[in-house]
């Protein structure tokens, strides 16, 4: 056996202290949480009782819901996947006028509430909807189609983010040896896009896995996952010892599928020639082109375009003919109450919060991605461990994480309970993960031999980082940011289920003027619905506008 | 130049973010000797004039936290009751009730002014919470659809199973939905613990509609919303319900457009009470008297449309005019509903959803 | 002066330079040889800095380089596929390395333009490296390599991706220039066309190891083992009746079968099985009664056809002996 020295070479000091902010980050915000509640439920008097979790299994209605909870979440994840592909390949391979802002809408249903996407379903699907012959309410078909309709933009830009810079010679090389379109799709395109379609899926299967509000209300009281019995059993019931228990089943379910995801990434990941945007994508040249281009976007607005047809809709009026009335009202109504926020601050708080989550993500986030990305020859043991751990927070229930906050953070130096900064931080939570796990296949992908280059050239590695890796993974990074700013906006997570000071964001106008019986209320929650989707692509059409100038469209 | 783009975009988001200070002093006015946190659910308010006012006389400002629905404001009261959340808690309910005494979170306070609150909302004799208001959940109907129909109105529970109202009724999940639970809870009180499985079965043979929440079930499924383009003309809603729908409503209805059955209310009677573990109990306690004044529960029903609990506090006009108050409205005893409660709503979802 | 004692670098368990010594003088060109796996890369990264050794030394004018990042060694290296930044237009990636000097923008830029200018590449400044052919990229990551002024040049497999005229063109315009420069350079290949074509002398690698080390012609003349022989294309056979030797394509010669047996040494008799044309000869190959078929070289007329029977009889000064006739010790 040979024993081999331990070197302490400067990048791995270097790998060190940048894991070191992720990891301190999750540590403290989502690891110390989670145990604690868990441990308050499994081990209240200090001795651990695993029975629980063994009654969990022992339990019909249970397991029942465990089984519905990966159906649903594997079936959306699949044809999510299947659908969005062409979605990908239009904006990776072509050009075509408006092309940011179908980039930008494209994450607008992700950002909006569950409460008003499924009352936009409802609308279609519902009694008296265009879409009511298909008899779709309340069944398993219609949380699958909510559930695409969220994740199509995670797939869409995820994978687009890598397609984008492939290099379409290979696949004409690959033409020209003799495939069709297809299996020149099938045995070039595809393999090369499988860390990017493995990275989306990952996403989606974990959004979909932990979906919380869709489910309750397009599936209706009959279908339950995992999340809600989570939910039901905190905050409605306190049983702690089974809420525990399952989200102990929850995350060991996450960290499987992670471990086969990260299985299966590894197995396929490999460097690709990659090309600048701006390269790859050109007008569509001849009748077929075009028409491809036109029916995938046709096909997009309709799938994502109609259910925020009947958002806007309603939100001008269409009882007594069209206005801006509940625009008005949403300032108006209520103006007198203490706790009443005028739209424009509800804005204010949004962005603020977003801005702050956004920025504690992309440091959280992007520091593990580099981190994780910059080993060498074979891929460390920890690393590996690390890589799936990065997204198990997103794959935790809310109600866990939230529950952990309050009873975890609530002594110095982390006494953050009742902070502001505690809704910030319960989204970065999501979202840090979100961004790192979007850079990760493309910082993977740039060919090692780019960063020794630079190297011999008299790069030192930070200069490396700054000089190659960054400028690389800018691209990615931004659409992560928006994403990031995207899942802040939509008020994903914890924060809606702990105590916090009062900083009302829209997605909470929202829910409260829903709470109330009254037209006036419903049309202003719909009119504030329209305003948080115009935010939402505003907000990333500005993110995307800041460019690493001289790389251009990288 | 072009290659400041990220020190940009960080300086804008940093920029942003020194923002947030700025703002991390809650408004609620200052220049006062002490702050208490109130800890409550989503749905709490209250006139920003009628606060502004007890601050002023008072010298003691609210901060307010919110904490998620009634459920999960009153667990994490619970589970953070060795170092408490706040200084008063508002928002635990009769069905809630005696998990809130079992934890030993409040300490007691008797204000003078529950002299002037009836005894039936009286539940805890040592006075560890005072009742503050009451909301009752009843069925409320679209009477347009049964004029239309030339329908009667259903006028009890038992009629609900009537064939003639065979896919009219929406409820909600009581494992998930406050008035859903309320509703089951009027059920047991009506047909008592053997009968009510068997009468929720003959609902469930008539084609009753179950949905998780009420925003859906009200919002979307009934008919008589503004907002409803719903085909059910019949919900579990609230008594105030039907005047609410006319004070946001424009242009304004001479008469409600929906109503309620007052033969099929649950009271649901809704408490404060002063946490254990403060360091302001006095204040907490001032501030309790200030849930009970004439001031904020004429202020409360427009608010948080529910109806005071105060004699003498006069209803606004709009409730007076629009909706009608149960006399005799169903209820269990808190303890009978700690011990039914999460068997119930097993045993519901067993028979209405399985 | 660049030398190298004792060189392993190891991944993992498995073992890529076993003990490599070389020295390359000031000026001088060396060329690194062998089939691929070999290790020649590594040797390469190994002197850059971007290996680590498990065991040995490099040095550069008696100064030991352990511990010196490749950021600080002042070495210039042209990568396999020439790794050029995608991100950067072609002035972008040539002046990198002057940029990363502090040299000032201007300067940098007039340097790298100048660079561009030797690589023959005047007016592409502009162009996005992905647009060029493979040739104009190689032409630019020299163009990289040089511009710092390295002390020591590295060049893996440069020309490999090119075709034959062209880097049969290149390969002396390379010597040109590097001898013009005065560059101390190590060039990795696989074709001993090349490295005999570039290099001042030639080291010819087998499994992390160095095999022999010498002028172009001593290699050629005689190899040193039977590997390297092999690899130069020599015919290892035991045909000639003298024992297992060492005979170069071109030391052959052809006589038909029924003439003038016993001339030259030993002589065997065999059937040609194939024949290519070579520009200026015919490459044949012949298979005998005992062994491997041979390969010999013919120039002139007549060439045997398929089938012909011919007589073979074996120029002396192309028959090389090997002593050893061990393999080379197991690595550990």
């Amino acid at each position: 056996m040979i024993v081999r020295p331990i070197r302490i070479t400067r990048g791995s000091v270097t790998r060190a202290a940048m894991l070191a902010v992720p990891v301190a980050f999750l540590g403290v915000f989502f690891v110390y949480p989670v145990v604690s509640i868990i441990g308050r439920g499994l081990a209240p008097d200090g001795h651990l009782d695993l029975s629980p979790v063994a009654d969990v299994f022992a339990d019909a209605g249970l397991r029942k819901v465990l089984w519905f909870t990966l159906w649903q979440a594997s079936v959306s994840t699949a044809l999510t996947v299947v659908v969005a592909l062409p979605g990908a390949y239009v904006l990776s391979r072509y050009d075509f006028p408006g092309k940011r802002v179908v980039r930008a809408a494209l994450v607008v249903p992700f950002v909006l509430p569950t409460v008003v996407v499924g009352s936009a379903f409802l609308g279609l699907f519902g009694e008296g909807g265009p879409l009511s012959r298909l008899g779709l309410e309340q069944t398993a078909t219609a949380i699958v189609i909510a559930n695409m309709f969220f994740n199509y933009a995670v797939v869409v830009r995820v994978v687009s983010g890598l397609w984008s810079h492939l290099d379409p010679r290979q696949e004409e090389s690959a033409r020209v040896l003799g495939a069709g379109r297809g299996r020149a799709f099938l045995f070039v395109t595809l393999p090369a896009l499988r860390p990017a379609i493995v990275a989306a899926a990952s996403l989606t299967f974990l959004f979909t896995f932990t979906s919380f509000g869709v489910v309750l209300i397009l599936g209706g009281p009959r279908y339950a996952t995992l999340d809600v019995e989570i939910y039901r059993q905190t905050a409605q019931f306190l049983h702690l010892d089974t809420a525990a228990a399952l989200s102990i089943v929850q995350l060991v379910a996450v960290i499987a599928m992670l471990v086969v995801a990260g299985r299966i990434e590894r197995r396929h990941h490999q460097a690709l020639q990659l090309r600048s945007a701006a390269d790859v994508a050109r007008r569509p040249r001849t009748r077929r082109e075009r028409a491809v281009v036109g029916l995938t976007l046709a096909g997009t607005a309709a799938f994502l375009g109609a259910p925020l047809a009947v958002l806007i809709e309603r939100s001008f009026h269409p009882d007594s003919g069209y206005g801006l009335g509940f625009y008005r009202a949403l300032s108006e109504l209520r103006r007198g109450s203490a706790l009443f926020v005028s739209p424009l601050e509800a804005i204010r708080n949004s962005l603020v919060f977003a801005s702050v989550a956004t920025v504690l993500a992309i440091v959280v986030g992007g520091l593990a991605a580099f981190a994780l990305a910059s080993r060498r020859h074979e891929p460390g043991r920890r690393t590996r461990g690390l890589d799936a751990l990065l997204l198990i927070p997103l794959g935790t229930s809310a109600v866990t994480i939230g529950f952990g906050f309050i009873i975890a953070l609530d002594h110095p130096p982390v006494d953050l309970r009742a902070s502001p900064w505690l809704v910030p931080i319960a989204q970065a939570l999501v979202a840090a993960p979100f961004v790192a796990w979007v850079m990760l296949p493309v910082l993977r992908s740039i060919d090692p031999r780019l960063r020794d280059a630079a190297a011999v050239l008299g790069a030192s590695p930070a200069r490396t980082w700054r000089e190659i890796d960054l400028p690389i993974v800018t691209r990615s990074l931004l659409v992560a940011a928006g994403f990031a700013f995207a899942i802040s906006l939509g008020e994903f997570g914890a924060t809606l289920f702990v105590a916090r000071p009062d900083y009302p964001t829209l997605p909470v106008v929202i829910f409260r003027l829903l709470g109330l019986p009254g037209g006036l209320n419903f049309g202003a929650a719909m009119a504030a619905s329209v305003i948080l989707m115009l935010l939402t692509a505003l907000a990333i059409l500005a993110i995307e506008r800041f460019r690493v100038g001289a790389i251009g469209e990288f | 130049m072009r290659r400041l783009g990220l020190l940009r975009l960080a300086a804008v988001l940093l920029t942003t973010v020194s923002v947030l200070p700025a703002f991390a002093q809650p408004a609620t006015g200052g220049g006062s000797d002490t702050t208490i946190t109130l800890v409550t659910h989503d749905s709490f308010n209250v006139s920003k004039r009628v606060l502004r006012d007890f601050t002023k006389r008072s010298g003691i400002d609210v901060d307010i936290l919110r904490a998620g629905d009634a459920g999960a404001a009153l667990n994490q009261v619970i589970l953070t009751k060795d170092d408490p959340l706040g200084d008063v808690f508002f928002g635990v309910d009769n069905t809630l009730l005696s998990r809130a005494l079992d934890e030993d979170i409040f300490v007691p306070y008797e204000a003078p002014a529950l002299a002037r609150v009836p005894e039936s909302v009286l539940l805890d004799p040592q006075h560890r919470v005072t009742p503050v208001d009451t909301g009752d959940v009843c069925i409320n109907y679209d009477k347009e659809y049964f004029r239309d129909q030339e329908l009667d109105v259903p006028r009890t529970l038992e009629d609900l199973t009537r064939p003639e109202y065979e896919g009219q009724l929406v409820v909600e999940n009581p494992a998930t939905s406050s008035p859903g639970l309320a509703f089951l809870l009027a059920t047991v009180a009506e047909f008592g613990e053997d009968g009510w499985r068997d009468y929720w079965q003959r609902l469930r043979d008539n084609d009753v509609e179950v949905v998780e929440g009420w925003e859906q079930a009200y919002n979307e499924e009934f008919s008589g919303s503004a907002a409803g383009a719903g085909d059910h003309p019949l919900v579990v809603s609230y008594a105030s319900s039907p005047p609410v729908e006319v004070v946001f409503a424009e242009p304004r209805p001479a008469r409600a457009p929906t109503a309620a059955l007052l033969s099929t209310c649950f009271r649901q009677i809704e408490f404060a009470g002063v946490l254990d573990g403060t360091d302001h109990e006095r204040a907490a306690g001032r501030f309790v008297d200030f849930l009970l004044s004439k001031r904020f529960q004429e202020d409360m029903p427009l608010q948080m449309f529910v109806y005071p609990v105060l004699e003498g506090a006069d209803l606004p006009a709009a409730f007076v005019k629009y909706s009608k108050v149960a006399h005799d409205p169903l209820s269990l005893r808190p303890e009978e509903i700690a011990q039914g409660r999460d068997r119930w709503i097993e045993e519901w979802t067993d028979t209405v959803l399985r | 002066m660049l030398r190298v004692r004792g060189l392993e670098v190891r991944y993992g368990d498995r073992v890529a330079l076993a003990g490599v010594d070389l020295t390359v003088d000031d000026g001088e060109i060396v060329s690194v040889l062998g089939p691929s796996g070999s290790g020649k890369s590594t040797l390469l990264r190994a002197i850059a800095g971007l290996e680590v050794p498990a065991r040995g030394s490099v040095a550069w004018d008696g100064r030991d380089l352990a511990g010196i990042p490749p950021h600080h060694r002042h070495v210039g290296m042209m990568f396999q596929q020439h790794a050029l930044f995608p991100h950067r237009d072609v002035l972008g990636n040539v002046v990198f390395g002057l940029r990363m000097q502090r040299t000032p923008p201007a300067r940098a830029e007039q340097r790298a333009r100048e660079m561009l200018d030797v690589v023959g590449l005047a007016g592409f400044e502009h162009r996005n490296v992905a647009e060029l052919s493979g040739g104009e990229q190689q032409r630019v990551a020299l163009a990289r390599a040089l511009a710092p002024a390295p002390r020591l040049l590295m060049l893996d497999e440069p020309l490999g991706s090119l075709d034959r005229p062209l880097r049969e063109r290149l390969m002396i315009e390379l010597r040109e220039l590097f001898t013009g420069l005065g560059l101390t350079t190590v060039y990795v290949t696989h074709d001993h066309d090349e490295a005999f074509a570039l290099a001042d002398r030639v080291a010819v690698m087998r499994a992390g190891r160095i095999e022999q080390v010498g002028t172009p012609l001593e290699v050629w003349q005689r190899p040193a083992t039977e590997f390297v022989a092999r690899f130069l294309g020599y015919n290892l056979t035991e045909a000639f009746g003298d024992g297992r030797v060492g005979i170069r394509p071109d030391g052959v010669h052809v006589a038909r079968a029924a003439a003038a047996s016993g001339s030259g040494v030993g002589g065997v008799d065999g059937v040609v099985v194939a024949r290519a044309f070579r520009r200026d000869h015919f490459l044949l190959r012949v298979k005998v009664a005992d062994g491997d078929p041979l390969e010999i070289a013919v120039t002139g007329a007549p060439v045997p056809a398929v089938g012909d029977a011919v007589h073979l009889v074996a120029d002396p000064d192309a028959v090389v002996r090997f002593d050893e006739g061990t393999p080379p010790p197991q690595l550990p």
